[in-house]
């Protein structure tokens, strides 16, 4: 996850970021040097789409946070009514899924970096690994879907007691989160082919930055549920 | 102005009508488009209250009109106790949401933080089209329940469970009216959500050459706190807004306990926590709060620096205490919630930071207080309202002092005190922040200065009838008038209501005095006196766009160049008493 890119040398990176490199000083760095040469000012501002995918995954945490809160009070409230359900087995198959998807992103960040750089000249390499965890997210959404069957199978719905109610809703609202990662590595994967909208070094790093968020809010979820209290 | 050049645009100049006024994607339409519903949506929550006002006063006098909006809520116009709740709601959640949310942030942001940090738009242009007609369609869904069902939802704007969460048998407007609440809520939030992200990118990132964070306008940082509150704010009420409607409409039971009878029949629910709702509500609801007035503060220290002509005593410290409350507000939720029979103990450990919380917003009042002290304010509608912000920031502020104290709380809660405090502090302090900042940016937005005449009736009768309304609230709590009544019957209650009748005139009489800044407002538009290209000799960037309205790229293709803190005023220079932040010109302090 912590792998830089180098800046761009070949056609796809050519674009530069929504034309605000050219305008933005990155005001809060650098003051404007004595006698108001400009041409002193190396500077380069900061990337709002990387910016705005950690103030977004701030935003996704708290709303997370807020869920799992009301869990722990409904659990540790005392009431009789909470019947700790058994997680049925192919959340661990899942699991791995969805961690295996993340370790494929960053080979494809690498492999999409090496293109860029010109050290591999075939978009193959890169787009196997996107695919490969485009692949692995739809596998951890199925995989979902399946528990969920499991759950009904053994009577257990949404209303059923508190315990089910908070697994669906964890669970499903983090399953429309996976599903907006996976559209966004969609759109990755359609830039990288694409020459007339060519993909950005920032919305790479941005949808590898949520796409990892995901696994990890996914590993602590499953401990939440998890857990008895 | 020191410029470099452009070369690209954030995105194209629109040409057709629909891009450029109804989907636009510039910054200061969607600013305006705000600015309008947050009209559209305040005058009508001031009606639902004149209608409210009257039917205390008046319990079986007709309203016209009334019978037809709701033939079961108001039967030949004559309001319903139960319709008397669904208004109240109504009036609420339309002030909290679509006026006091929308107007000095989300409004006055949009348009006025890109231009002050040097930037030609928003830093994802399409998330701020999406989050105002995202807030549009919120609006809409509220708007309905009006015309849907048996009406709007009786629950308050806090919606408590669990008569929020069990359905029709808690009262008219509980079924349908309450589920569209919850919808158009769970909506706003994700609106809100998408702007306070654009704020918070574009603040950091877009800022042009030299505008440092610590050269930002106070302003510009008030947007930024109340983006970063927000972010986290709305973010919790989200999800509680999901828990509340699968309550309602999915038969979970996360607000609502077991055996609840309700209109004699048992709820099919299991052991839910009332509590739990409360918890999560006022986690955003304290915040809120400052969502609210955090802008406002902003406004109103900006352009008091510009009419004081100095700089205030020191205005690093004030934006300090903004990042303070902010702060503070995340740890003081409990005090909504000192009579839900929590633990006292529990209730110390709320009251403790809601007292702190008043240190910084004393040292906020004693720097506006100590800068105006000798001073040679340039008087005009803009100031006035300045000066009303702050009076009513204090006055209703003070009352806090009381309520933060269990011990009080208790007493006072289910009072008029309450909302007499909450009305002065929260709801009129911020739209004397938004009248201050509509006078002062007005020839700005629109090119024409607004009437300076109606201008200061308008203050003056607004201040006036504001107190007039307000601070009988606070009598009447501290004589026990319980609040949410929609009739006083009881004997204790009854010499009361000459009060009452005296707070109905008022509020009459304020919302009467409100056409004159309607009239002022769309008259300017179109008739005002032509305004320069800084009519108040003002230094930030807004004042720097080559005219009024600002291009569609803000600068005309040309980006500003900062070399200057945003405050310097008092100084001898080329244009007189006061330096432009894009100005190179090393001035001389004035003598």
């Amino acid at each position: 996850m912590a792998t830089i890119l180098q800046p761009p040398r070949t056609e796809i990176e050519r674009e530069r970021p929504l034309g605000h490199t050219g305008r933005s000083g990155g005001g809060g760095r650098d003051l404007v040097p004595e006698g108001g040469d400009l041409r002193l000012v190396k500077d380069r501002p900061g990337e709002p789409t990387r910016t705005g995918i950690w103030v977004g995954l701030a935003a996704i945490a708290m709303s997370f946070a807020a869920l799992t809160s009301a869990l722990f009070v409904r659990e540790g409230s005392g009431y009789s009514d909470w019947t700790h359900i058994s997680l049925p087995r192919i959340l661990w198959f899942n699991t791995s899924a969805l961690i295996l998807s993340s370790v494929a992103l960053e080979r494809a960040r690498h492999s999409v970096a090496d293109f860029m750089r010109g050290s591999q000249a075939s978009r193959s390499m890169p787009m196997a690994w996107l695919n490969a965890t485009l692949s692995l997210g739809l596998l951890f959404v199925l995989g979902q879907y399946f528990a969920w069957l499991q759950l009904r199978s053994e009577g257990l719905y949404l209303p059923t007691n508190p315990n089910s109610s908070f697994f669906y809703v964890l669970t499903g609202v983090h399953a429309i989160h996976v599903l907006g990662g996976l559209g966004g590595l969609a759109r990755v994967m359609l830039k990288f082919r694409s020459a007339a909208r060519p993909l950005r070094r920032s919305t790479m790093d941005a949808t590898s930055y949520y796409w990892h968020f995901m696994g990890l809010l996914w590993v602590y979820l499953l401990f939440v549920l998890w857990l008895k209290l | 102005m020191s410029d470099a050049s452009v070369h690209a645009a954030v995105h194209a100049a629109p040409t057709s009508f629909i891009r450029k006024y109804i989907f636009s994607l510039d910054h200061k339409v969607i600013g305006l488009q705000y600015y309008a519903l947050a009209f559209v949506a305040v005058f009508t929550g001031m009606v639902l209250s004149w209608i409210m006002r009257v039917h205390l006063v008046w319990p079986n006098a007709p309203i016209p009109g009334l019978g037809w909006l709701s033939k079961v809520g108001a039967p030949g116009g004559v309001v319903t106790p139960e319709y008397y709740l669904q208004l109240l709601t109504m009036h609420g959640t339309l002030m909290v949401f679509f006026v006091l949310t929308n107007a000095p942030f989300a409004a006055f942001g949009n348009y006025f933080l890109p231009i002050q940090i040097g930037a030609e738009d928003m830093a994802f242009p399409r998330f701020n089209m999406m989050s105002f007609w995202t807030t549009f369609v919120a609006f809409c869904i509220l708007i309905s329940s009006f015309f849907l069902g048996d009406g709007p939802p009786l629950s308050g704007w806090t919606g408590y469970a669990p008569l929020s969460a069990v359905g029709a048998d808690a009262g008219p407007g509980q079924g349908v009216g309450q589920s569209l609440w919850g919808i158009s809520i769970f909506v706003f939030c994700i609106a809100s959500l998408l702007g306070s992200l654009n704020f918070i990118a574009t603040t950091l990132d877009l800022r042009t050459k030299g505008m440092t964070l610590s050269r930002m306008p106070i302003v510009t940082w008030a947007w930024f706190i109340t983006s970063c509150i927000a972010l986290l704010a709305f973010a919790v009420l989200l999800p509680a807004c999901l828990l509340l409607i699968l309550d309602r409409v999915a038969g979970t039971s996360f607000f609502i306990p077991a055996g609840l009878n309700v209109a004699d029949h048992i709820q099919p629910h299991q052991g839910g926590s009332p509590l739990l709702w409360q918890h999560l509500f006022w986690f955003f609801g304290h915040p809120e709060v400052y969502i609210a007035i955090l802008p406002a503060i902003g406004i109103v220290s900006h352009i008091l620096i510009c009419n004081l002509r100095r700089d205030l005593l020191s205005h690093r410290v004030l934006i300090y205490c903004m990042m303070a409350i902010g702060f503070l507000s995340y740890m003081v939720w409990g005090h909504h919630m000192f009579v839900s029979g929590m633990n006292p103990f529990s209730s110390l450990v709320f009251s403790f930071p809601t007292l702190m919380i008043t240190i910084p917003a004393t040292i906020m009042t004693l720097i506006w207080l100590g800068s105006l002290y000798g001073s040679n304010l340039r008087i005009n509608s803009a100031s006035l309202f300045c000066l009303g912000f702050i009076s009513m920031f204090v006055s209703g502020g003070v009352s806090g002092f009381f309520l933060a104290q269990p011990s009080i709380d208790i007493y006072l809660h289910a009072t008029y005190f309450v909302v007499g405090h909450f009305h002065m502090v929260m709801g009129v302090a911020a739209i004397m922040g938004v009248f201050a900042g509509t006078y002062f940016w007005f020839p700005k937005m629109t090119g024409r200065m607004m009437n300076e005449g109606l201008g200061r009736w308008h203050f003056f009768l607004t201040l006036i009838g504001t107190y007039a309304i307000f601070m009988p609230f606070h009598y009447l709590g501290l004589a026990g008038n319980v609040r949410r009544y929609s009739a006083f019957q009881d004997d204790y209650l009854i010499p009361l209501i000459p009060v009452h009748k005296f707070i109905t005139y008022a509020a009459l009489f304020t919302g009467a005095a409100q056409l004159i800044f309607i009239f002022n407002l769309f008259y300017s538009r179109f008739k005002g006196t032509k305004a320069s290209e800084n009519p108040w000799e003002c230094t930030s960037l807004e004042w720097s766009t080559p005219s009024s309205p600002p291009p569609f790229d803000n600068f005309g293709g040309k980006h500003p160049v900062v070399y200057q803190d945003p405050y310097q005023y008092g100084v001898k220079s080329s244009t007189g008493d006061y330096v432009m932040q894009t100005s190179p010109e090393q001035a001389s302090v004035a003598s």
